[in-house]
């Protein structure tokens, strides 16, 4: 479904839900349009089940960038053949590190040791970046731990926080607003702009979290 | 060279922006009011993505080491030495020692400084643009000496150009803002985006480069307001499970978890982006396509060839 966002952004959505098939359909489609890109075409963003393509609309027509992308929806191979890398991101749970824990222990209506093991146990894939340099959003949840995003954005979420909100969970790279609800903290940098790889993460790698004990020191790390 | 004297606010290094790294979450940055951005390049016979200062809710005094040729641009804003005005959307000659004042008064939030041949900033990501929550650039501070490039030509055929009045942006501060709708318009009950079309909007004092806060009638959702992120741009309303809009601006994320129920089209951004909190009564409407692009390509065209006016 090719839908306008605004006068020079188009909107390819390949489904609905968060699914790891559908995702790798999004990546193969953005693969094929940046090796067949075309003057007028700014840049794409891949997302979980969408793709949104910024154009320019002194040189291209929205009619004229359906026209391509529709094209090249046609020829798009689903089968992106590649090894994802695996990372570890160490957390520490709860506490000033993770001010929701306790309320989404509540919510759940289970422990707050439970929300940790039920989180770190999971390998999460890359689903897509965003909303700040170097933000992973990582899929899927487990059903357990879904809850809604916070009525009202926190307007200070500091670095390295780790969050969950709806079926995602996501770490901050910086000091920023967020309304998802935190309940951890990595000393992870996922972005640095004046290094020659900016970005800690990239879409498609594979993420574990590993719970730090909450009286352990970070100093060392 | 300008010494930076006295700088508070939001004072920053912006060009036509940083492409190219969205799918890592880097936002586009850039000016907040384009018009004005390119303008003020014109006026200095500066090429179309020249490096300018942008200088939003607060003022900023320099003082020239050498003589220069500026010219100030947007809304809100007036221009000042010791001894008379300066007028904005003109370019004016400046002698080695002068000082200029960019002071800010009503009407607007962002004034656009450029001198001719551009300020001279280090490329982070392939953009000079200062996108200060990302660490990208430092934004200006008191004491600076700030390097510009070599003008297009002569000094004094540069100064005291004026921009074509006919050819102004009408800002105001009760402004109609076009939109084209969704994409997620469907998310909304009926009355939902009725209300977002017919009432009025003010905005919120918590504004800022990355998004504008907008106060009034409350938007109704069809079935809450989470959505899986997705992609979005300058311009995209957002409404959270609040029901007030957000209208994202210059440092946008790159994609967002709320229904967007429309997007600002490009020749209304300006018009936004200079409207006052708690002051500027904002009421939206839905355009087509097909105006949104002519409307814009009627404008920039209009910019692109401003040798045609300059040379007059």
């Amino acid at each position: 479904m090719l839908k306008p966002l605004g006068d020079s952004a188009l909107l390819v959505q390949l489904g609905d839900k968060i699914d790891p098939a559908i995702n790798q359909r999004v990546h193969a489609l953005n693969a094929l349009l940046q090796t067949n890109s075309t003057a007028g075409i700014v840049e794409t963003v891949p997302a979980y089940c969408t793709l949104l393509i910024h154009y320019d609309p002194l040189i291209l027509t929205f009619n004229q960038v359906t026209y391509w992308v529709r094209d090249k929806l046609i020829q798009v191979d689903d089968s992106l053949n590649r090894k994802p890398r695996q990372l570890e991101v160490p957390t520490r749970y709860g506490g000033a590190s993770g001010p929701d824990l306790e309320a989404v222990a509540v919510s759940k209506g289970i422990s707050t040791t439970d929300i940790v093991r039920i989180h770190s146990e999971r390998e999460y894939i890359v689903y897509m970046m965003g909303f700040t340099p170097g933000f992973p959003y990582l899929g899927a949840l487990d059903e357990r731990l879904i809850m809604p995003r916070l009525e009202t954005p926190r307007t200070l979420v500091k670095a390295g926080s780790v969050a969950i909100a709806g079926s995602q969970t996501g770490i901050y790279p910086l000091d920023s607003p967020g309304g998802w609800h935190l309940i951890g903290w990595t000393p992870l940098k996922l972005f640095d702009p004046t290094s020659e790889t900016p970005f800690l993460f990239s879409p498609g790698d594979i993420i574990k979290f590993i719970p730090l004990d909450s009286d352990s020191s970070l100093t060392g790390i | 060279m300008l010494e930076v004297i006295d700088v508070s606010g939001l004072v920053t290094f912006q060009d036509s922006g940083r492409h190219g790294f969205a799918s890592y979450g880097v936002p586009a940055s850039g000016p907040m009011d384009w018009f004005a951005y390119q303008a003020a390049n014109s006026l200095v016979g500066n090429s179309a993505n020249a490096t300018v200062i942008e200088i939003g809710l607060g003022e900023a005094v320099f003082r020239a080491k050498r003589n220069c040729v500026l010219a100030v641009t947007g809304a809100g804003y007036e221009v000042l030495n010791y001894v008379w005005t300066f007028p904005l959307w003109t370019s004016f000659f400046v002698r080695a020692g002068w000082y200029v004042n960019i002071k800010k008064k009503s009407g607007g939030n962002w004034a656009y400084l450029a001198a001719a041949g551009g300020f001279e900033v280090d490329s982070i990501l392939g953009s000079r643009s200062t996108y200060l929550r990302g660490g990208l650039g430092n934004g200006i501070r008191t004491g600076d000496l700030l390097q510009t490039g070599k003008p297009s030509r002569e000094l004094l055929k540069l100064a005291a150009q004026n921009f074509p009045v006919e050819k102004y942006m009408v800002y105001s501060q009760s402004p109609v803002i076009e939109v084209i709708a969704g994409p997620q318009n469907e998310r909304f009950t009926k009355e939902g985006y009725q209300t977002f079309l017919n009432s009025e909007y003010t905005l919120s004092k918590s504004f800022d480069r990355m998004g504008y806060k907008l106060e009034g009638n409350s938007i109704s959702h069809i079935a809450g307001a989470d959505l899986i992120s997705e992609g979005m741009t300058m311009g995209s309303v957002q409404v959270p499970a609040n029901g007030q809009p957000i209208v994202m601006m210059a440092d946008s994320p790159t994609t967002g978890g709320y229904p967007k129920i429309a997007n600002v089209v490009k020749s209304s951004l300006p018009l936004l982006a200079q409207c006052e909190a708690g002051v500027s009564k904002i009421r939206f409407k839905e355009i087509m396509m097909e105006e949104a692009h002519e409307k814009y390509k009627k404008t920039s065209e209009f910019l692109k060839n401003s040798e045609v006016w300059w040379a007059k």
